[in-house]
């Protein structure tokens, strides 16, 4: 009897060891891309993501070490309820390891409660509350690309610097933009300056005249552009129709993506100046990927910092499944040993990953180029200064995410 | 709040601007409901057409603003007659569900084709040299270009209905919708007629489009975003009536600007606030004719 038992428990211990070989080996990921196709953040994320994604695939090598890795798409049209159940439908049905890119936050916050309940990996970079590393922050998810702490700080402190005081804003009314406004409020507060008051024009909206008007009359030496994409677009431009920088006020562009300075043309975004993490001519690395994505873009046009971030997350992610040797589709684990892990890409150069799930990397100010500055299309930026990576994000001891009161 | 004298001002006159589009937008859809029956979901479509016609003018063929406020119509108005001729006419006599679904479907193919091979972020199209800048009026900074598509888009929307209400033309028109084969008896042409008349409304879209340019970006999705609005001025209007959509299109362009003012952030609900009211008092519409 005793034998029959320990027999039977050497079997199980081989069975036990058996199935976490199997385990050990399993060597298949899926990546989802959840994002914006059709709608106005479709070229700051949009297929330019996607193909961010597969260039990652193709990159990590780890199909030559005999990985079988596949990317899913899915467009959430920037409704949460939309982003929420293809997420839902993806760990259930699909088996997907890790959802990237997802821009428009009030999505970004919601599926961000979905991969922590299914234990997945969430890399956003597309979103761009800094509450996904505050209050909302989740063992399964990292922050990747940038957030409203980071613009707000390099944009708000520089123009308060500068002379620009008294602001008001022009909000994008949902979690995005209220994020972006409170970040900026409390950056701009803290250099000495006076916030006038704001307006909440709803997202997507067409004609901002209305908004701009109320902006004019508040006499604020700035006015703070608290949205992003096509609103971004839509408002600089009807900014400078209106007189409103002829005026002597001038326009914070508080979210800016190369491709709304593209849309704009250099004529309007001239001299605006603003806060990026990625810029496609920072240097050789960033060059030699830009160059490979534009060739592959259908319109040619360079990536966003979005879309690198996207790259990057997932060169990370792939990285740490080679180190780790096989996919053990726990998603805790894995995003552990990913912020154990430095981070050294050729988008963002080396970085860290905070216990809250901030990645860390540099920021820097641009400004616009003037149309003669510019020798062809997409040479855009001129580099004003440059933000340490410890100093671009949220300090630490000023975080709010309750991961960091164990 | 307090409320400022001035700000109001500018407002309403702001409000005055946008309802020149919902007017020029909603003229067209009502000239082709009420002459053809047909509810025309590519409206949005075509506008967009316009402004994309206007932007390859400029750059392609070097053709400015003042042509292209007459070719862009034009050749958008062509487009909408071959649309007509080879679509539309098979499904004249069906109910009205399969001219909308069609044209929903065409609009969201154009739509799809364009931002294919544009994107969604649009491209720029400068406003003309000579209405350029802008004056002040004391009240607000009025940009020139702004009071020109007022003053544009009033004359074109009054010419149209004196074409259609007060001409022999419009009368033949008005004629042909109410009984067909009685006017084809009298000799005149009515199938020409109706895809001129598509071709019209159409070309009336189009034209809002060109006039759009300038201040939005020239976007696949412009007219996507627009036509919802501008069908609730239809409906609050009173489908298919021409003096009808011109006055609500205005008078809805100023409620919003005032909503902007008050409570901006219900701006983008307060057209469908105003329609579920009318349509709970008023079914047929402020100016409709009981069906």
């Amino acid at each position: 009897m005793k034998k029959a038992v320990s027999t039977s428990l050497l079997g199980l211990a081989l069975m036990m060891s058996a199935s976490s070989l199997a385990f050990a080996q399993d060597k298949t990921a899926k990546i989802g891309v959840l994002n914006d196709q059709s709608g106005l953040y479709a070229d700051v994320t949009g297929v330019g993501s996607t193909l961010a994604a597969q260039m990652a695939v193709e990159d990590s090598g780890l199909a030559a070490k005999g990985w079988k890795i596949d990317v899913v798409v899915g467009d959430h049209q920037n409704k949460p309820d939309i982003g929420v159940n293809i997420a839902r439908q993806w760990f259930d049905r699909d088996k997907v390891d890790v959802i990237v890119d997802v821009p428009t936050s009030s999505v970004g916050l919601a599926v961000n409660n979905v991969v922590k309940e299914k234990n997945g990996v969430y890399l956003n970079s597309g979103s761009g509350t800094s509450d996904l590393s505050n209050a909302q922050c989740s063992p399964n998810t990292i922050h990747w690309a940038y957030d409203t702490y980071q613009l707000a700080n390099g944009t708000g402190s520089a123009m308060v610097k500068s002379g620009g005081d008294t602001w008001f804003f022009l909000t994008a009314d949902y979690a995005f933009g209220t994020a972006l406004e409170r970040d900026t409020t409390n950056a701009v507060t803290a250099m000495g300056g006076k916030v006038l008051g704001s307006v909440r024009p709803p997202l997507n909206t067409a004609d901002f005249s209305s908004f701009l008007l109320q902006a004019q009359t508040s006499k604020a030496k700035v006015i703070g552009l608290a949205n992003a994409g096509g609103d971004t677009i839509n408002s600089i431009k009807q900014a400078s129709e209106f007189g409103i920088i002829k005026g002597g006020q001038k326009l914070a562009g508080l979210l800016m993506f190369i491709s709304d300075v593209h849309a704009l043309g250099l004529p309007v975004a001239q001299g605006l100046s603003f806060t990026e993490t990625f810029y496609w001519d920072l240097n050789d690395g960033t060059r030699s990927f830009s160059k490979r994505f534009q060739e592959r873009m259908k319109n040619k046009a360079m990536p966003t910092t979005v879309q690198a971030g996207v790259y990057s997350s997932l060169i990370h992610y792939f990285k740490t499944l080679d180190a780790m040797g096989g996919n053990s589709h726990d998603g805790l684990k894995i995003v552990d040993k990913m912020k154990a892990t430095p981070t050294d890409d050729i988008i963002f150069g080396k970085g860290t990953i905070q216990p809250n799930g901030r990645k860390l990397h540099p920021a820097y100010l641009f400004e616009v180029k003037k149309p003669e500055e510019s020798k062809g299309p997409w040479d855009y930026y001129k580099l004003v200064a440059t933000i340490p990576a410890d100093q671009a994000f949220t300090p630490l001891d000023k975080s709010s995410c309750p991961l960091l009161k164990k | 709040m307090s409320i400022n004298l001035q700000a109001l001002s500018a407002q309403l006159l702001v409000g005055l601007i946008n309802g020149s589009f919902y007017a020029l937008l909603s003229l067209g859809l009502a000239v082709i409901f009420g002459m053809l029956n047909i509810i025309n979901f590519a409206h949005g479509a075509v506008y967009m057409m316009g402004a994309f016609a206007a932007y390859f003018l400029l750059n392609i063929a070097g053709i400015g603003y003042w042509p292209a406020l007459i070719l862009a119509p034009l050749a958008v108005g062509l487009f909408g007659m071959v649309m007509e001729r080879t679509m539309l006419k098979w499904i004249a006599n069906l109910d009205h569900l399969y001219g909308l679904l069609l044209t929903f479907g065409l609009a969201l193919i154009i739509q799809g084709v364009f931002q294919n091979y544009f994107g969604s972020s649009g491209l720029p199209y400068a406003i003309p040299d000579a209405l350029k800048g802008g004056m002040n009026l004391g009240f607000m900074f009025l940009p020139i270009y702004r009071g020109w598509v007022v003053i544009f888009s009033l004359i074109v929307c009054i010419a149209t209905w004196f074409l259609i209400e007060r001409t022999r033309l419009g009368a033949y028109l008005r004629a042909a919708t109410e009984n067909p084969t009685l006017v084809r008896a009298f000799g005149i042409n009515v199938p020409l007629m109706i895809t001129l008349t598509y071709g019209l409304g159409v070309g009336l879209a189009a034209l809002a489009g060109v006039l759009s340019a300038p201040i939005n970006q020239v976007r696949p999705l412009m007219g996507a975003d627009l036509i919802i609005v501008v069908f609730a001025v239809v409906v609050i209007g009173g489908m298919g009536s021409i003096m009808g959509s011109i006055i609500t299109g205005f008078a809805l362009g100023i409620i919003e600007g005032l909503t902007k003012y008050f409570y901006p952030e219900a701006s983008n609900t307060v057209v469908f606030v105003l329609m579920v009211l009318v349509l709970l008092v008023k079914p047929s519409g402020l100016t409709g004719r009981a069906a």
